[in-house]
């Protein structure tokens, strides 16, 4: 049998199904070398390995349960209150001419400071039970005046700090579900704050003050702080029964609770109209700081960083090999459009990595969120969009990140380079932004410009501007939002598989 | 043995990439600790934690170079088939796999050497005046982190041969090693249970030899410096002793 080649003359275009043959060629080499194949279920394996692993050493059985806002989110909702119960509508007054809040130095050491948040008003809460409706206006340590309803609603009012000289007056108006805040500096001239829509109130309300005092942010750390408030002016109308005060604190054994300071305990006195309250604690959504013990996707998906060896692994081998054995003179003299060979290997070696995270991810993710519940831990809760964002994300960056391999390795040429490169690019400025002493400006600056960006497709947790904390990426607040932070590794995979396809038309294979 | 000595240090000055990778490595080092001591905030009171740590934390980097120095003086030999030459030169395979790592210590040393005093010499310059506090060899615990941190970058180079060898493929050993040192302590971060952790911790061959480097609050250590580095060696030794056996077992 004989069978002659015969040279596609210079300048035919090859036909229409030229690339999807190559695409095809790069296919068969894949999938007939076992080892890549393995590496491939290995990835998938490993997520879900890790995931299990992460889920099963967890053990919280028994710890107080999470509190839980109207919508669904963790709350803190942990302050001292000093209420009585309020039938129907109404309305209260009140002023506030002091606000110092105290943080402690050392054991047993308190000192004045400033709790940006520390917050001393009126609050109207459907009842003492952890997370339920309220409205409050409050005058704060260094953010004025604000009305906040259901934990993550926050509206500014009249700026400028409480002291004796310059006191606020603070109103709440109750008409069925409709709350409306008021704020005065004189008492007789007052500036509508806001108004909340505060729906299952019901008939009968708590109405009365309250004193918070979050953790303050110091260095690389938060200090629990105690805050003390003086009230005066106290006025009632409306369906009042006309009861006592009762002062106790909210949510004592709550998880979201940090506590008093040593030397710091919450506390009311009532002498003709004043009161002075001292409390601890917040009325805010959870972040990450006030709940560490909660779990998110991001934890259970940790096993990503390993699957992120064998796809650099498989990635960098996909063109290393061809020169090692040889087999890219042969790859290159049936395809001489070398960028070609490049971009067909890319697609197919991309869509197999896809399609292995996303196994993997997607049994990850349900698996470790069963285990985990199983064993007492609160997952932050997620929208189902956002946990199939988390889960395309994540098989996008293990793709991008083998994409990126296959360009190193093609400018490399040699694979423990290739995968050093990649692996050390993507997860050392992962490592250094999970370094204590890293501060939050330089952590944030690597989680922007560095390849390990596309982290940021698996946060989950939401930053809120009432509530001061550490949002850095160590505690899984990304600068960047998901895909823009996936755009910057998809960048350097694009700038080195340009740069690899120069340099594979330039040199001799 | 002096003879598959001399070949061996024959082979790795004669190649470019060795000196280049053992340049690397130092400047890496010198790099990252420079740019971790310049970013962090001093006070009077100090750097908030451990400075001599933070100036040799550009071992971090380091190490990954010295783990394809010492994964490709094995590898590849393997993937260019000089490996039958070098066992036709000497049979006996101790010997051609002890003169490597001889070889390998020694420029190792003298690489991580310079990386580890330039890393000293820049955090020395660029951190605030400490006054008695400042880093100094003369200090005890500096110099024991200063000369840990040679060993154990000497420790990574032996644990990445003996896996390479093991594995023949440089892609394969370098990712194995790569997941020995950095995926493990991440992994080991998911997991809740403090005593588990811990655990993960002693046992991890970057974070417990890392601990040579600590210089304050040794006690809130999950294992003590010299038996930290104890542990990897001990991974080093492991992975040399299967990386033998196997050069001994295995047709080339």
């Amino acid at each position: 049998m004989t069978a002659t080649m015969t040279p596609r003359p210079v300048g035919q275009r090859a036909g229409r199904d030229g690339f999807l043959q190559l695409v095809h060629a790069e296919w068969t080499k894949f999938r007939t070398v076992r080892s890549w194949v393995t590496g491939m279920a290995v990835t998938a394996l490993l997520v879900v390995l890790v995931a299990l692993l992460a889920g099963v050493s967890s053990d919280q059985k028994g710890s107080p349960p999470v509190p839980v806002g109207p919508g669904g989110e963790p709350v803190t909702d942990s302050y001292f209150l000093v209420h009585q119960p309020l039938a129907g509508d109404g309305s209260v007054t009140v002023s506030v001419s002091a606000l110092e809040s105290s943080i402690p130095k050392g054991p047993g050491d308190l000192r004045p400071g400033i709790v940006p948040w520390a917050k001393a008003g009126l609050i109207i809460k459907e009842s003492t039970r952890q997370g339920s409706s309220y409205a409050a206006i409050m005058a704060t340590g260094s953010h004025g005046v604000r009305m906040q309803d259901d934990y993550v609603n926050d509206t500014a009012g009249l700026p400028g700090q409480v002291s004796a000289e310059s006191p606020r007056w603070l109103r709440l108006d109750r008409s069925g579900d409709t709350i409306t805040g008021y704020a005065s500096t004189d008492g007789t001239k007052w500036t509508k704050v806001g108004t909340a829509q505060v729906s299952g109130l019901g008939s009968t309300v708590q109405v009365g003050l309250f004193v918070a005092s979050p953790p303050a942010v110091e260095g690389l750390g938060t200090a629990g702080s105690v805050s003390k408030a003086v009230f005066g002016d106290l006025r009632l109308q409306g369906g009042w029964t006309g009861g006592e005060w009762t002062g106790e604190q909210l949510g004592a054994d709550s998880p979201t609770f940090a506590g008093y300071p040593d030397n710091g305990s919450g506390s009311f006195t009532q002498s003709g109209g004043r009161f002075t309250v001292t409390g601890a604690g917040d009325i805010a959504p959870a972040v990450r700081e006030t709940l560490p013990t909660g779990g998110t996707l991001r934890d259970i998906l940790t096993g990503t960083f390993a699957a992120l060896i064998t796809v650099i692994v498989v990635g960098a081998l996909f063109i290393t090999t061809e020169y090692r054995n040889n087999m890219i003179h042969l790859t290159l003299a049936a395809s001489p459009r070398r960028s070609r060979v490049l971009v067909a290997k890319a697609i197919v070696l991309g869509a197999v990595t896809f399609v292995a995270g996303l196994a993997g991810a997607v049994l990850a993710v349900p698996l470790g969120e069963r285990l985990a519940r199983a064993n007492g831990v609160y997952i932050f809760p997620v929208a189902s969009s956002t946990e199939l964002r988390v889960a395309l994300g994540t098989a996008a960056l293990l793709a991008t990140a083998s994409i990126l391999a296959l360009s190193v390795g093609t400018i490399f040429r040699h694979s423990a380079g290739a995968v050093t490169t990649v692996l050390v690019a993507i997860v050392l400025p992962y490592i250094l932004t999970a370094i204590p002493f890293m501060p939050a400006s330089v952590a944030n600056w690597l989680a922007k410009v560095t390849p390990a960006a596309a982290f940021a497709v698996q946060q989950t947790l939401v930053r809120y501007d009432q509530v001061a904390s550490h949002y850095t990426p160590y505690n899984g607040y990304y600068p960047l939002p998901p895909w823009a932070g996936f755009a910057v590794l998809a960048g350097y995979a694009v700038a080195s598989l340009a740069v690899a396809a120069v340099l594979l038309n330039r040199r001799d294979a | 043995m002096s003879l598959a000595l001399h070949a061996e240090w024959t082979k790795m000055r004669t190649v470019a990439s060795p000196l280049w990778l053992l340049l690397g490595t130092v400047a890496a080092t010198v790099a990252l600790g420079a740019g971790a001591t310049s970013v962090v905030n001093c006070t009077a009171n100090g750097c908030g934690g451990d400075t001599t740590k933070l100036s040799l934390m550009g071992v971090y980097l380091g190490q990954a170079l010295v783990a394809i120095l010492a994964v490709l003086i094995i590898s590849g030999e393997y993937s260019s088939g000089m490996i039958r030459t070098t066992l036709t030169a000497v049979p006996r395979r101790a010997t051609v796999f002890a003169a490597k790592a001889v070889t390998l210590t020694g420029v190792v040393a003298v690489a991580g050497t310079a990386a580890v005093l330039g890393s000293v010499l820049a955090g020395r310059l660029i951190l605030p005046d400490l006054g008695d506090r400042a880093l100094s060899l003369s200090d005890g615990p500096t110099l024991r982190a200063v000369f840990g941190t040679v060993l154990y970058l000497i420790l990574i180079g032996l644990l990445s041969l003996g896996v390479a060898t093991a594995v023949r493929d440089s892609a394969t050993s370098i990712g194995v090693v790569l997941g020995l040192l950095y995926i493990v302590p991440i992994i080991s971060q998911t997991i809740s249970d403090p005593d588990w952790q811990r655990l993960l911790e002693k046992i991890a061959p970057m974070s417990a030899g890392l601990a040579i480097q600590v210089t304050t609050d040794l006690d809130s250590l999950p294992i003590s410096p010299w038996a930290g580095l104890g542990v990897t060696a001990g991974w080093a030794a492991a992975a040399l002793l299967a990386g033998g056996l196997l050069l001994r077992r295995r047709d080339a």
